[in-house]
């Protein structure tokens, strides 16, 4: 009796751990390219973007909200900056610090709807969604902008240590501080749990929530261009899907979609399970359309595990 | 089995993860009977309750009804049964009508579609009976107080022709006059045959509405007696062991200047100029009926919500808070009524409640980052002076007693450092033992020089604890009394249109 209580609170408190430990033991013994140099490095590229979306989704979801617009900033990030590279003489730096103002003020649009008046998540972040992929289309005219020369391939390249696999790591290590020893990790969780509690404690709640969202869509922007130096080319199709994979990165490391709940750290093991699967997959000639039935299927089993708590 | 008992309960045990919450309980309940159940919050009540209801299975024990042995596996098996239970924590859809809440389980009543003419008039029918004629059964539950929202749900147990009824705390949010009806509606039930078990904290109520008294102390049973062969007294002592006369505890504060004084505040439609002062170590008292604007006047001070005219003086300062933050900034708290909605974060741990409305105090220079340890220091020993039992401060509020849990509210208001503070209704729906322990924080809070204004339905708690009280009626104060003036009487005429 006692016994299957601790398995069970076990299960519930450490599903991301055991998932993520599971899955990586099934991929070492499945591939032997999985434990390659090349291979995890091929993984750090390609999982460096959908990294820093999931974090910044996280935040958001903490406070109980959702920004299903991250994607189109990718998007409009990846176009905006590749266009002032190509066209307007921009340097790297230049073209992205242009890519993070454009997400900040996407940010800025979504979370002022949710915060100063009162539209739900979910609504005001599809809208931006759809607007900001629209405007990324129109400036694109719909076609791919490859930029010359090695501008743009630095951020990838070997000779700099892999600029990209280093600046995600050191973003996942700031927000994992952030929210284990700041102020504003604490009261964004505690805005999450309890809107009006923490309101009436004294703080601000509308400005943390605003300020989620600014921190969701200049990660976005910063993806959106590290999506790009994989290929030297800016696009409007950048980024599609990419806020379902953030949330389902969120879920699997125990992000409760009403807020309150969640981890950067598990965010970061989530997002490494889906890469996992995608990787193994790939390295198994599986098709993408296989991958993503297994992809759902593990959420499933996730939420189920983390569900034996609400009983 | 014994005929003569509607419904027998015969040594009942259950446990949650080894621990023992009831042992070998026994409840026996006549047809038409209100039969009290009393005891401290984590006596058993709710659990014995629970089972009762199929919420929890029990681990070992019988229960009988109408001299039947019946199993009660689920919630429906329950119903099915004729068992109705009233939680603390209500269960109406907030965005549902009054009508549609009260018949949710036959809105159609099988035809597969509603006759909403007929379902109104049922509804009103069932309000009228009541004696609640003022509610409209088109009204959203949400949008209604919450001793209506209270009615609402004991008007749907009745429509569901429950023979054993279950009333945990009915009476902690109705006013005065509510309670009146709700007794009316009782009583009339119990002359129906309905067999009523009533859960409350409130002795002067099982004193006057119940047949017999089931005393559980620490998940074991103590005692049945009948009502009229028991004195309080002998019954307080018999729950906790502790004299009537320790419950409010003595206070050696002593008052000094006025510290927030507030003049004509205005916020419609509540509050339609409300004046008032008080004093550093200083308890005031805010009495009267449920919805008169207590709550409101303080919560348009608080800048919680908008004020439409009035002036507050606070320390000696013409001031406004334009939101919250700005009142706390300025030392200001304010303890809600509502503690699950706005006191606390119940799925975060104490640590972060505690802290959450003082973050400077534990954070470095830099006022950002927090030094984790300081904080547990910090938090463990607000803790330690409040004796509020946990087993470490990571755990989740919703872990704790409601008892504790308002001490974890009260702890963020300490931690704080407030000059002035609001308790709204403070010992909301916590047992006795617990009021004590909440009566001595609010005491030690006026002892250290704070100005505390306390809103309180309960008039004992207002006679016992305040030093100067005003009654408000309509939107307005309609009277202020000195200590040595308060009596029930003089409360109820100034609270009432006489």
């Amino acid at each position: 009796m006692q016994k299957s209580i601790n398995l069970k609170s076990f299960l519930v408190k450490n599903n991301t751990y055991i998932i993520f430990f599971a899955m990586l033991i099934a991929c070492i013994f499945i591939s032997e390219t999985f434990l390659l140099p090349i291979n995890l490095i091929n993984i750090g590229l390609q999982q460096s973007a959908p990294l820093l979306v999931a974090v910044g989704m996280l935040f958001v979801i903490m406070t109980g909200g959702i920004d299903l617009s991250v994607g189109s900033i990718m998007a409009i990030s990846s176009s905006v900056a590749c266009l002032l590279m190509r066209d307007a003489g921009f340097g790297l730096a230049g073209g992205i610090l242009a890519a993070v103002c454009i997400g900040l003020i996407c940010g800025m649009i979504t979370g002022a709807l949710v915060a100063y008046c009162n539209m739900q998540a979910f609504v005001a972040s599809l809208s931006v969604m759809t607007a900001v992929r629209g405007v990324a289309y129109i400036i694109t005219n719909g076609s791919p902008i490859k930029v010359e020369g090695t501008t743009l391939s630095t951020l990838v390249a070997p000779g700099n240590g892999y600029p990209v696999i280093i600046i995600a790591a050191l973003v996942i290590v700031a927000f994992c501080l952030i929210q284990n020893y700041t102020t504003y990790g604490r009261i964004v969780i505690a805005v999450g749990s309890n809107k009006n509690a923490v309101e009436l404690a004294g703080i601000r709640v509308k400005r943390y929530m605003l300020s989620t969202y600014m921190i969701s869509g200049v990660l976005a922007a910063i993806a959106g261009i590290f999506y790009s130096a994989r290929t030297s080319t800016g696009s409007a199709t950048v980024g599609d899907g990419a806020e379902l994979d953030a949330i389902a990165a969120c879920v699997l490391g125990g992000a409760s979609l009403t807020g309150g709940r969640g981890s950067v750290f598990k965010t970061l093991l989530g997002a490494l399970i889906l890469a996992f699967i995608g990787n193994i997959m790939n390295l198994k000639g599986v098709g993408a359309y296989a991958q993503d039935v297994v992809q759902g299927c593990l959420i499933v089993a996730a939420v189920l595990l983390q569900g034996i708590k609400s009983k | 089995m014994d005929g003569n008992y509607k419904l027998q309960m015969k040594d009942i045990s259950k446990s949650f993860a080894g621990v023992h919450a009831l042992r070998d309980v026994s409840l026996n309940v006549k047809q038409g009977e209100i039969h009290a159940l009393l005891g401290e919050n984590g006596a058993g009540k709710s659990t014995l309750m629970k089972i009762l209801s199929g919420a929890y299975q029990k681990d070992s024990g019988e229960i009988y009804i109408d001299g039947k042995q019946v199993k009660i596996h689920t919630p429906r098996d329950a119903k099915t049964l004729g068992i109705a239970v009233i939680y603390q924590e209500l269960v109406l859809a907030p965005d549902l009508t009054v009508a549609e809440n009260i018949f949710i389980d036959k809105l159609s009543n099988g035809r597969g579609y509603i006759n909403w003419k007929k379902l109104r008039a049922d509804t009103r029918k069932q309000l009228d009976d009541l004696g609640f004629g003022d509610i409209d059964p088109n009204a959203k539950c949400g949008d209604l107080s919450i001793a209506y929202q209270q009615v609402i749900e004991i008007c749907k147990c009745l429509t569901r022709k429950a023979r054993i009824l279950v009333l945990d705390e009915p009476t902690a949010v109705l006013t005065f006059k509510e309670i009146r009806k709700l007794f009316d509606v009782l009583n009339k039930l119990r002359d129906d045959g309905v067999s009523i078990i009533y859960i409350s904290h409130r002795l002067e109520e099982i004193f006057e509405l119940s047949d017999n008294i089931t005393v559980l102390k620490d998940g074991q049973y103590v005692t049945t007696v009948p009502t009229g062969e028991i004195d309080k007294h002998r019954l307080v002592n018999l729950m906790v062991g502790r004299e009537l006369k320790d419950l409010f505890p003595p206070r050696s504060a002593s008052i000094g200047e006025v510290v927030l004084s507030a003049e004509n505040i205005r916020a419609v439609p509540r509050v339609n100029g409300v004046s008032f002062s008080v004093r550093a170590g200083e308890v005031v008292g805010f009495s009267g009926l449920v919805g008169v604007g207590r709550t409101e006047t303080m919560r348009a001070i608080f800048g919680a919500d908008k004020m439409d005219s009035g002036k507050i003086l606070y320390c000696g300062k013409d001031t406004h808070f334009k939101d919250p933050k700005d009142a706390v900034r300025h030392k200001f708290g304010m303890l809600s009524e509502d503690r699950k909605n706005e006191g606390v974060l119940l799925e975060q741990s104490i640590r972060m409640n505690v802290t959450i409305a003082a973050l400077d105090k534990v954070t470095d220079r830099t006022g950002f980052i927090i030094k984790r340890k300081a904080e547990k220091k910090f938090v463990e020993d607000i803790l330690k002076s409040i004796q509020t039992k946990y087993a470490s401060i990571e755990n989740d509020v919703d872990s704790l007693s409601g008892g504790n849990q308002q001490k974890i509210a009260l702890a963020k208001w300490i931690a704080a450092d407030c000059k002035c503070i609001v308790f709204d209704e403070p010992t909301r729906g916590v047992d006795i033992g617990a009021k004590v322990e909440i009566y001595k924080v609010i005491n030690s809070f006026a002892e250290n020089g704070i100005a505390v204004v306390m809103i309180s339905s309960e008039m004992p708690e207002i006679i016992g604890m305040c030093d100067r009280v005003y009654v408000m009626r309509n939107g307005r104060v309609s009277g202020e009394l000195e200590r040595e003036e308060l009596s029930e009487d003089q409360l109820i005429s100034l609270a009432m249109e006489v």
